[in-house]
C-alpha cells in the first residue's frame, strides 16, 4: 500500500473523525529513493478503531514506540506505528495522534491488538498520567515505588516535577 | 514445589541493571516478571532544558555503546522537524561511522556470550581482535566510544584520502578473521550444545512483541530499518536483512540463530563500508558550519519529526517537536532493548536456572569502555599513554597540595 492509500483507507472509513492528514515525502542521498512518513491527527473515539484498520493493512504493525506532549489542556499521544515492514524500502511510518482532556485523560488499551504495547503504555501511565483503559499490568515501569503520586515527570503543569525534588548537582557542597 | 528466585538488579550473571523475579518450579522456569528503571536517569527529561546541540552530546551517552546510533536518529528527528537537508558526502560518513560501530558492537556481544558459558578463552580472542575496529575508529574521529561526529545538518569531520587505505586495510582483517570466527562459534560442539535449542523465540511472537534487531531476524521476520526504510545512504546501498536461512535452512529462533545473525552481520558491515568508501560523493560535510547560526534556525523552527536508526541491538527511535524556543518541547528516545524486553518472557520461559545468563544476555547487553584519552586539535593527533596520564594526575594532586599549604 502506498501512503495516499492509507490515508485514502482512513478517510473514506471513518470521515471527518480524521482531523488533520499529512503525507511528507523526502529524499535520500544520491539516488534520491524516496520516502514518506505518514501523519494523522484523529478523533479519540474512533482510536481503538483505527488501530484495527491498521491490523488489517499488516497482521501485526510494528509499534515503535508512544511519546506524548502536554499541550495545555490536552495531553497529545503519539502512536509511531510502522507497516510494510520486511520489503526493500517499503516501509513506511505511520503516527497517529490523539488527544485527550487533561479533565478525563483516558485512553483505551491496545495490548490486546498488538502485545508489544504493554511497555510503553505502562510507560504513558506513570509520566504523563494518563489512564490507560483495560491495561493487562497497570504497575509501575521505570520511576520507582517511592516515587510521590500524582507527580507526572513529562507534565508541563503543576503535577510535572516540582522544584523542590530537583538536585543541583553542581550547586552540592 | 513452586518457588521464587529474583535475580538482579546487580548480579554476576547480568551485565545490565535489570531485576528479573523468576517463578521456578524445580529447575525450570514457570514464569518470569521483569522490572525496569534501576538506571532510569531522567534523560528525556533533562533535554528539553537544553538546546539541540547539547542534546546531541547527552543523546550519544544514552548507551555505552550506541553512542552513534542515538545521535543519528536524534539529528534526523531534528532535521525533519526543522526542514535541515543533509549533504550527500555527510550521509555516507554517517553511515560508515554506523557500520563501524555495529562491528565493534556485535565483536564484543561475542565475546560477552562466550563468558556467559564460561568459554572465556574465546572472550579474550574475541576482545582482542575487536581493538582493531576501535583502532579505526579512534583513527577517524579522536576516540574510541563517544565519538562527537555527529552534528545535526551533518557531521563534524571529513574522511580524507589519506585515511583510506588504514580503513581498508581493518576490513580485509576482518575479512580474513571471518571463517575463524564461523568455525569457532558455529562448529564449537561445546558453543553448540549450550546455544542450540536454548531461549527460543518464535516467530509469531517476535511479531507480536515488536521485538527489533537481531533478536526478530534470528526468528526469521526479516525486519531492519537498513533495507525497510529509504534513509540516509543506506537507501543507495541495497542492504538485506539478514536471517538465520543464511547459514541453515531449518532454524528456531534460538541463541545459536542469534550468534547466526550477528556474525554475518558483520560481514554485511564489512561490505556496507567498502561500498560506501566507493561510492562517496564529494562536497561538504555539513549544512550549516556556524554553531551560532545553526542554533538560531532551530530556534526559529517550528514542527515535529521522527527519526529511525538500525542500531547494533535493533530499531533506535527518536521523536522531536520543536516550538520556537531554544529547547525542544518535547524529546523522546527510545532505544531497540525497550522493544527487546517482552521477548525475554517466552525465550525464558521453561528454561533452566542455569541457560539465565546466557538467554539474557543473546538480546545483547552493553559495557561501556574507555581507558585512555586521545586530543586532536586540527589533524594533528597525539594519544596520550597510561604513564603520561598518571604523571599529570600526580601533578595534578602535587599542585593541588602546594595550593593548599
Amino acid at each position: 500500500m502506498t501512503p495516499e492509500q492509507i490515508v485514502y483507507r482512513f478517510k473514506s472509513q471513518f470521515g471527518d473523525k480524521i482531523k488533520t492528514v499529512k503525507i511528507e515525502t523526502k529524499e535520500a542521498a544520491v539516488k534520491k529513493n524516496k520516502f514518506s512518513i505518514v501523519w494523522l491527527r484523529i478523533d479519540r473515539e474512533i482510536f481503538r478503531d483505527a488501530v484495527k484498520t491498521l491490523t488489517d493493512i499488516q497482521q501485526f504493525p510494528h509499534l515503535s514506540v508512544v511519546s506524548g506532549n502536554d499541550l495545555g489542556d490536552e495531553i497529545e499521544l503519539l502512536y509511531h506505528f510502522t507497516v510494510n515492514y520486511g520489503e526493500h524500502l517499503k516501509e513506511i511510518p505511520v503516527n497517529i495522534c490523539v488527544s485527550v482532556p487533561k479533565s478525563d485523560p483516558k485512553i483505551p488499551s491496545i495490548c490486546d491488538l498488538i502485545p508489544g504495547a504493554l511497555i510503553t503504555e505502562r510507560e504513558k501511565q506513570e509520566m504523563l498520567g494518563v489512564e490507560v483503559e483495560n491495561i493487562p499490568d497497570s504497575r509501575r515501569i521505570f520511576v520507582p515505588d517511592d516515587f510521590p503520586e500524582n507527580v507526572y515527570p513529562w507534565r508541563k503543569d503543576e503535577k510535572g516535577i516540582p522544584e523542590s525534588m530537583i538536585k543541583k548537582l553542581y550547586e552540592v557542597k | 514445589m513452586k518457588y521464587t528466585l529474583p535475580i538482579g538488579p546487580v548480579h554476576p550473571a547480568l551485565k545490565e541493571p535489570v531485576l528479573f523475579e523468576f517463578e521456578l518450579n524445580g529447575e525450570r522456569i514457570a514464569n518470569v516478571d521483569i522490572k525496569l528503571g534501576q538506571v532510569h536517569r531522567g534523560i528525556e527529561w533533562a533535554g528539553m532544558r537544553r538546546n539541540p546541540v547539547q542534546i546531541l552530546y547527552l543523546a550519544e551517552r544514552i548507551c555505552g555503546i550506541c553512542s552513534v546510533s542515538h545521535p543519528f536518529a536524534f539529528s534526523m528527528a531534528v532535521e525533519n522537524a526543522a526542514g535541515i537537508e543533509v549533504p550527500e558526502r555527510a550521509e555516507y560518513i554517517r553511515v560508515i561511522m554506523a557500520e563501524l560501530e555495529r562491528i565493534h558492537s556485535h565483536i564484543l556481544w561475542a565475546g560477552v556470550a562466550a563468558h556467559e558459558i564460561g568459554f572465556d578463552t574465546v572472550l579474550y580472542l574475541t576482545w582482542r581482535v575487536r581493538e582493531k575496529v576501535l583502532d579505526i575508529i579512534e583513527y577517524l574521529t579522536g576516540n574510541r566510544i563517544n565519538k562527537a561526529i555527529f552534528m545535526i545538518g551533518g557531521v563534524r569531520r571529513d574522511i580524507t584520502k589519506e585515511q583510506i587505505p588504514k580503513v581498508r586495510e581493518a576490513l580485509d582483517y576482518y575479512k580474513g578473521l571471518f571463517n575463524k570466527l564461523v568455525k569457532i562459534f558455529l562448529h564449537d560442539k561445546t558453543i553448540k550444545m549450550r546455544t542450540e535449542h536454548v531461549g527460543i523465540l518464535t516467530k509469531e511472537d517476535a511479531l507480536k512483541t515488536c521485538a527489533v534487531g537481531p533478536t526478530t531476524r534470528a526468528s526469521g521476520v526479516p525486519k531492519d530499518v537498513r533495507q525497510d526504510y529509504a534513509y540516509s545512504a543506506y537507501a543507495d546501498l541495497n542492504v538485506k536483512a539478514i536471517t538465520p536461512d543464511i547459514y541453515r535452512k531449518k532454524f528456531a529462533g534460538d541463541v545459536y540463530d542469534r550468534i547466526i545473525v550477528r556474525l554475518f552481520e558483520v560481514k554485511q558491515s564489512i561490505q556496507i563500508i567498502e561500498q560506501c568508501i566507493e561510492n562517496m560523493p564529494g562536497g561538504e560535510i555539513v549544512s550549516e558550519p556556524k554553531i551560532p547560526k545553526l542554533l538560531a534556525i532551530l530556534k526559529k523552527a517550528v514542527g515535529e519529526g521522527i527519526g529511525r536508526h538500525e542500531a547494533p541491538r535493533g530499531e533506535v527511535f527518536h521523536y522531536v517537536k520543536l516550538d520556537g524556543k531554544e529547547a525542544p518541547y518535547t524529546w523522546k528516545a527510545r532505544a531497540p532493548t525497550y522493544n527487546n524486553v517482552l521477548a525475554w518472557i517466552p525465550m525464558l520461559k521453561g528454561e533452566q536456572i542455569a541457560d539465565i545468563p546466557i538467554v539474557a544476555a543473546s538480546t545483547d547487553p552493553c559495557i561501556s569502555c574507555t581507558n585512555r584519552v586521545s586530543v586532536i586539535k586540527g589533524r594533528n593527533k597525539y594519544t596520550l599513554t597510561k604513564e603520561e596520564l598518571h604523571k599529570l594526575s600526580v601533578e595534578k594532586t602535587r599542585g593541588m597540595r602546594n595550593g593548599i599549604l
